[in-house]
């Protein structure tokens, strides 16, 4: 708890944080360059902050020729920032709410509760996606989608027609109880939907190797 | 767990449909065994997997009684089969409605295990598996997606019999 409490720390700084949530939103490896350009600071401050994030264990570093540079006089290799696949948590006083997400969650799996689960979260989607609607009053239906699921965690991009998800707020969870989670989230995000008035598009389960397993695309007309 | 034992990954499945194939309940899941079948099979590290000639699939076998139906396949690494299962859009989706379809059983309904590569097991075989899951929990001999065992560090001999529970 004490190691997340500082690496968690190391996020006090406002210019180290927007570097942390541009680099992490990205589906590509950040050069300092990009990551300065993207946050509105000096390169040299950028790469200060970014070395900073990578000694924390908050972002991978890694190095790379940029392209059609090779062999003498092709330069260093550029260094890049990644999201990592660590996750840090803090809670003070102490509180541990992944151990009965994980009992609970067990049980669930095991009294075949799936459908009862997935009624629930759909309605607890809508609820949040009411409040999104009511907060974002005169945004266009885009700009609500987006604000909403990025208020949930999501990180969402756009992706040709789609809309994916850079971040599984239920990680842990998603990966012990795939069928029982992704399907919790699926409803979640069915409800958002609904509850924000979204209208022309679907949420469906569509896994990668990264990030969450649900896309927001256009509905296919019948 | 990518690497090549000279073992392959065997899994069953049993499952208590909600009805007769042929009911309105069972619809929707009849319509998704030729399409998710298709995905197995062009999946990367699908082997083999058990079909009768009667319906889709294996849905007309009843070897353990009339009210359950099974699932049976074979695939290179667990690696494999949990990125099919788990990892592709149609079969998570049809497993995130599974109870839409089949009840709840209160005992194991899935059973992995190794055999030696090129040896297809027979439902005998799977449902000594099954039984032994049942019986002793998770072990090297029958294991869970959530429980998983290495295959055995000896390389398998051709036409060697999977070793008897």
């Amino acid at each position: 708890v004490v190691r997340d409490l500082s690496v968690i720390a190391v996020l006090g700084d406002p210019v180290r944080r927007r570097l942390y949530d541009y680099v992490t939103a990205q589906d590509h490896d950040v050069s300092r360059g990009e990551a300065a350009a993207a946050t509105g600071v000096q390169r040299p401050l950028a790469a200060f902050h970014l070395d900073r994030l990578a000694d924390a264990g908050l972002v991978e570093v890694t190095f790379r020729r940029m392209t059609g540079r090779n062999g003498p006089g092709a330069g260093r290799p550029a260094k890049l920032y990644r999201r990592t696949g660590a996750e840090h948590q803090v809670s003070v006083p102490p509180r541990d709410y992944r151990g009965a997400a994980e009992l609970l969650a067990g049980v669930v799996d095991m009294i075949g509760g799936e459908q009862e689960l997935q009624r629930a979260a759909r309605s607890r989607g809508a609820a949040a996606g009411r409040s999104a609607l009511r907060d974002a009053a005169g945004a266009d239906q885009h700009d609500r989608l987006t604000g909403a699921l990025s208020e949930q965690g999501y990180q969402p991009y756009p992706d040709g027609p789609d809309i994916r998800l850079r971040n599984c707020p239920f990680h842990v969870l998603a990966d012990r109880y795939p069928p029982l989670i992704c399907g919790m989230n699926l409803a979640l995000l069915e409800g958002l939907l609904e509850g924000a008035a979204i209208t022309g598009v679907t949420a469906r389960l569509d896994p990668r190797p990264d990030g969450c397993c649900v896309a927001v695309g256009p509905s296919k007309k019948n | 767990m990518g690497r090549v034992t000279g073992y392959h990954l065997a899994q069953l499945n049993v499952g208590r449909p909600c009805g007769p194939v042929e009911s309105a309940e069972m619809a929707g899941f009849m319509a998704l065994i030729d399409p998710v079948n298709a995905l197995a099979d062009a999946a990367p590290g699908f082997v083999w997997r058990l079909q009768d000639g009667d319906g889709p699939g294996a849905t007309a076998l009843r070897p353990c009684g009339p009210d359950i139906m099974v699932n049976m396949s074979v695939w290179q690494t667990f690696q494999a089969l949990q990125d099919f299962t788990y990892r592709s859009g149609a079969h998570l989706d049809a497993m995130r409605r599974r109870r839409e379809w089949f009840r709840k059983m209160t005992e194991h309904h899935l059973v992995l295990w190794w055999i030696p590569a090129g040896h297809p097991p027979d439902l005998g075989e799977a449902l000594q598996r099954l039984d032994l899951l049942r019986r002793r929990g998770p072990g090297p001999l029958a294991f869970t997606f959530r429980e998983p065992h290495d295959p055995p560090a000896a390389p398998a001999r051709s036409g060697e019999a999977a070793l008897a529970p």
